[in-house]
Parts: structure tokens; C-alpha cells; sequence
């Protein structure tokens, strides 16, 4: 888990996979993220951190452009994904949801079966009414489930409706597995293992550690144990505004700001 | 210890109070139904068969079937349904999926729900100026139809707006983060899991089509008709009409006849009624978010 400033022998640093400048966002009159700037880098696990209502949520839901269809939120600024501004008029959000995929609190399987479920982002962004070969679609469902560590456990029952007979933690790790059919680069996760129990946390966490290399990571937390353990940096934010982002270690360890020790240490939040 | 204090006597007893007051409340509304199906059935029974539900009255309307009113009453219930189904549920979609959460939306609501109420003979009137009138469908069960259709979308947008409330936004949530369009996500996710929904809501407008007079009245329902309609552009006859001719404006009618027609025209009610009930019982049975 060592940190992500190991540049390798003098290349160009990579692009960052988010990079977030001067953004604001307001919810009608009120302003819930105040001039953001920050580069999420691209390959590693980034925990997002802060108190309940300072924005962590917005912000991570601002990355994909699902806030707009809420009708009354006005932004300004700049978020680019892997170099590309994703508030550009030629960009169609759609495009920008299969590249950055969005993992809920609460599993939200879809009331279809386990099956339609992995395939449910393919077959939009690929089926033009024209239908999915059954092989294709059964090598497509196999091998997300796998990478999600799903596979052995609903193999035998993929026609099984996806809301009921799985436990919390295989339905979130299936809510992961649907995103990666569509071969997403970002994934961003709003305190996913919040709803589960000690072992499901551990286990979807192991399954994050495990996606690690494949994807580039943001995830919104509320456990302090959990970010420490599982992200390679760490950015804590209060009241709409990022106050600190380093390597995890680091912003464990010696934290730059008077906020975050107060905070990492539970004396607020 | 833990005897009863004063208190919990005094409680047990409003408690037996309140009990028996619902319980006398429930009876007042249960049984005059109770009676009129009773009459119904006792008076009507013996003369519905076969060939009463599929000859023509005879005699004046004073023996023989029922067969053009029942088959007039399908004919309007259809028709109406062909052009408020569609209408009512894109409204419902518009509103539900696709409206801005802001005050006309809310407004547009409360008016559709107002209208809900409004009295089946101000329909009646509308039917008559608009459809009769203004488009010259002349009076027929196209402009009897349209007028059903008009009385019953209210309802049937609301409750179809209210069973597409119904399916959790967080379904949404993961199909529009997926990249689905809004349609895509009606589509595949909002429509199949309130279809349920909507179509209880559509059945019950069903029987209340079947059941009003004033609408189809002055738009296209006659008294008497030797003929049976060959198409929309038709006068035709209908059950609830029928059952006020027969009942108040022939005489010499036996008085097994109006019962016999008020018979079949609850038995439709209560079929479609139960239709609507099994729908939604399957479907409570089947939903488990
Ligand atoms: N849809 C919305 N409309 C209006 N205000 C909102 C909306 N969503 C969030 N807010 C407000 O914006 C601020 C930030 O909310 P957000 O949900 O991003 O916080 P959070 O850091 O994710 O909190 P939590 O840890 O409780 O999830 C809060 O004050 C919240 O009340
Ligand atoms: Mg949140």
C-alpha cells in the first residue's frame, strides 16, 4: 500500500483520472461545494472523508453528472476525466456514466434477475434492438461475477431475481458487477459498505483492494479504520471544502491540518 | 403488583367503546350492499340466462334479452379505453419521469385530482359541445366513447402517476448512473413494476365507464335501436341506459326485467372489480423491496 508519488524513473507523471478545478455547486440557492480543486490519480484506491453533510456525496455525484437531473443544482468550474472536460457541450452523459461507474450505499439491484442484471449496462450502451448471442452474454455475466468474487456463490442460480435470497453483500457486489461489463476506467463507490455487516464490509473491501489495479477508485467513507486500511490516499473535506488530501499514511499519521487531526481522531463528525 | 389502576379501567373501556363504534360504522356501510345484491339476485336471477343476455328485447322492451345494450356498453367501455389508456399514462409518464418538481407540475396535479370529482353530467355537457358539436361526430359511440374517456383519465392518470410513485427512485438512480436514458430507464426498470399498478387503477376506471349514464346520454346512447352498431360513427345501445329505460320510461315492463339487467350490469362491475382486486394481490405477493 505504498503511497502514489513513486514516480517511475523520471516518465512524465500519468494523467490524474479526475482533475477537479474551481468547482462550485450550488442546490438552488444554497452552495454546497465551494472552489473544489483536486486530482484523483489514475490506478489507486482514493478515500474521500468528512462529516456528515460536507459534501462528499455532491461531489462524487457531480464526477459522473447525475446531479443535473435533479433540475434546481447550478455549478461552475471544471471537472476533467482522464483529461477531458465532462461539462464540454459535445459530451454525452451517457458516454461519461459508462466510463465512470457509481456504487450506491444501499444495494440497488435491479427487480430482474441476477443475470439481467450484469448485462442490464451492456445491453444499453451496445444493444440497438438487436440481441445479445446467448454465449456472448454468458461470458460477459461469468466474468464480471468473477472479478467481483460473485461467481461461485450464484452460479446456479443467475435466473433468480436479484432482489431477493442474497444477502446485503452479494447484492452490492453484484451492483459492482453490473458496472464492469461496460468496461467503466473510474469507479466511485458512496459509502459501500455502510449497510453491511463486519464480514461484508471485510469482504467487499477485500473486493475493492482487489479491483485496485484495474480501475482507478474514489470512494466516500465514513469509517476511519476502513479509508486507513483500505486507500492508497486520503482526501477529508469540511463544509463543502477540501481541507487536506495526501497519502493515506500520511494524513493518518501527520496530518497538515488542525481540522483533519480533530476529525481523524473522532472529535468531531 | 402489575394489578390494573383506574387508568387502564378507564382505558379497557373507551377502548370497547371505540370498538363497537367502528364495528356499528362498518355495518351501515356493509349492509345496504349486502341488500341490494340480495335484491338483485332474488329478482333478477330467475330471469337471467342464456338467451336473455343474448337476444334482443322484444315487445317494446317489455321481454326478451338485453344482448344489443350488452354488447353497446363493450363497444363504449373499448373505445373509451383505446383513447384514455395511452393518454392517461403518457400523462402519468410526463408527469412522474419527466416534469421538473416545481409548482405547475404540483398544481397540474391537484387540478387532475379536482377533476376526478367533478360530476359525470358536467362531462355529459363537455361530451355534447365538444365531441358532438365542434368535432361532428354526431351522437355516437365515438363521441360517447371520447366522453367516457374524458371522465375517467383523470383517475386513470393519477393512478398511474401514483404506481409509477411508486417504484423506488433508487431503481432510477442505478439506471441513469449506468448511462441509461430517462426513456430506457421507464422503459426496462419504471413501467414494467407499476404496470401492475397502472392497470388496477385502469380496470376499476373500467367499471365505472360501464356504469355511468349521464355521459353517453346526450353523446350517443340510444333508447332503442333495431339495429346493432356497425361502427364507431353509430348510435348504439348501452346497459345503464337500458336499465333507466326499462325501469322508468316503458310501461307494462315485468318487474323481473330491470332487475334481471341490473343484475348483469353488477355482476360486470364486480367482475372487473375483482379482476382488478386478484391483480393487486398477485402483485403484493410478488413485490418484495
Ligand atoms: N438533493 C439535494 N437538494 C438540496 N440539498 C442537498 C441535496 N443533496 C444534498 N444536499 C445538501 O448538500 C450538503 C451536502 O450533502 P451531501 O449529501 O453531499 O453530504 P455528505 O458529505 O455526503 O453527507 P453524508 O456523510 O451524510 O452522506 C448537505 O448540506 C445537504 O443537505
Ligand atoms: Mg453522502
Amino acid at each position: 500500500m505504498s503511497g502514489p508519488f513513486l514516480s517511475s524513473s523520471g516518465a512524465p507523471p500519468p494523467e490524474p483520472a479526475i482533475r477537479i478545478r474551481e468547482f462550485n455547486l450550488w442546490y438552488g440557492t444554497f452552495q454546497a461545494l465551494f472552489d473544489i480543486n483536486l486530482e484523483i490519480k489514475n490506478g489507486l484506491i482514493t478515500s474521500l472523508i468528512g462529516p456528515s453533510g460536507c459534501g462528499k456525496s455532491t461531489l462524487l455525484r457531480s464526477v459522473d453528472r447525475i446531479n443535473e437531473r435533479l433540475g434546481y443544482v447550478r455549478i461552475r468550474g471544471s471537472i476533467e476525466v482522464f483529461g477531458q472536460e465532462i461539462h464540454a457541450p459535445q459530451v454525452e452523459p451517457a458516454q461519461l456514466r459508462k466510463q465512470v461507474g457509481m456504487v450506491f450505499q444501499r444495494p440497488n439491484p435491479l427487480p430482474i434477475s441476477i443475470r439481467d442484471n450484469v448485462l442490464f449496462g451492456y445491453r444499453i450502451h451496445h444493444e440497438k434492438g438487436g440481441r445479445l448471442a446467448r454465449s456472448e452474454a454468458d461470458g460477459i455475466v461469468e466474468e464480471a461475477l468473477r472479478q467481483v468474487l460473485l461467481w461461485d456463490q450464484v452460479k446456479d442460480r443467475l435466473d433468480h431475481k436479484a432482489t431477493d435470497g442474497l444477502s446485503l453483500e452479494a447484492m452490492q457486489k453484484l451492483c459492482i458487477a453490473r458496472l464492469l461489463p461496460v468496461k467503466p476506467s473510474i469507479l466511485l463507490m458512496d459509502e459501500p459498505c455502510s449497510a453491511l455487516d463486519p464480514r461484508g464490509t471485510a469482504a467487499v473491501e477485500e473486493l475493492i483492494w482487489e479491483l485496485r489495479d484495474r480501475y482507478s477508485i474514489l470512494i466516500v467513507t465514513h469509517n476511519m479504520a476502513q479509508a486507513r486500511r483500505a486507500s492508497d490516499e486520503c482526501v477529508f473535506m469540511l463544509m463543502g471544502r477540501v481541507v487536506e488530501h495526501a497519502p493515506t499514511d500520511q494524513l493518518f499519521v501527520t496530518p497538515a491540518h488542525r481540522e483533519t487531526a480533530d476529525y481523524i481522531e473522532g472529535r468531531f463528525g | 403488583m402489575f394489578e390494573a389502576t383506574s387508568v387502564n379501567h378507564h382505558n379497557d373501556r373507551v377502548q370497547k367503546q371505540v370498538k363497537i363504534l367502528f364495528g356499528i360504522m362498518l355495518a351501515l356501510l356493509i349492509i345496504p350492499m349486502v341488500v341490494i345484491v340480495a335484491t338483485l339476485l332474488i329478482k333478477g336471477s330467475p330471469i337471467v340466462n342464456l338467451s336473455f343476455i343474448f337476444e334482443d328485447p322484444k315487445d317494446g322492451m317489455t321481454a326478451g334479452g338485453i344482448f344489443p345494450a350488452l354488447l353497446g356498453t363493450i363497444w363504449l367501455v373499448a373505445v373509451s379505453l383505446l383513447a384514455s389508456v395511452p393518454l392517461g399514462v403518457a400523462a402519468a409518464i410526463y408527469l412522474s419521469e419527466y416534469a421538473p418538481d416545481n409548482l405547475l407540475t404540483r398544481l397540474i396535479h391537484l387540478a387532475t385530482i379536482n377533476l376526478a370529482g367533478v360530476p359525470s353530467i358536467v362531462h355529459a355537457l363537455f361530451g355534447v359541445g365538444a365531441f358532438v358539436v365542434f368535432f361532428r361526430f354526431g351522437t355516437s359511440i365515438l363521441a360517447a366513447s371520447l366522453t367516457l374517456a374524458i371522465m375517467t383519465l383523470p383517475v386513470v392518470i393519477v393512478s398511474s402517476w401514483e404506481a409509477l410513485q411508486s417504484v423506488p427512485r433508487s431503481f432510477r438512480e442505478a439506471c441513469w448512473n449506468m448511462g441509461a436514458t430517462r426513456w430506457q430507464t421507464i422503459w426496462h426498470v419504471v413501467l414494467p413494476n407499476a404496470i401492475t399498478g397502472i392497470l388496477t387503477g385502469v380496470i376499476l376506471q373500467v367499471s365505472r365507464a360501464a356504469g355511468e349514464t349521464a355521459p353517453i346520454m346526450f353523446t350517443g346512447a340510444a333508447m332503442f335501436l333495431p339495429f346493432l352498431p356497425n361502427s364507431v360513427f353509430d348510435q348504439t345501445m348501452a346497459l345503464a341506459l337500458h336499465l333507466f329505460v326499462v325501469a322508468t320510461q316503458v310501461p307494462n315492463v315485468p318487474e323481473s326485467l330491470p332487475f334481471g339487467v341490473a343484475l348483469v350490469l353488477v355482476g360486470i362491475v364486480l367482475l372487473m372489480n375483482s379482476v382488478a382486486i386478484w391483480i393487486r394481490l398477485r402483485l403484493r405477493r410478488k413485490k418484495k423491496w
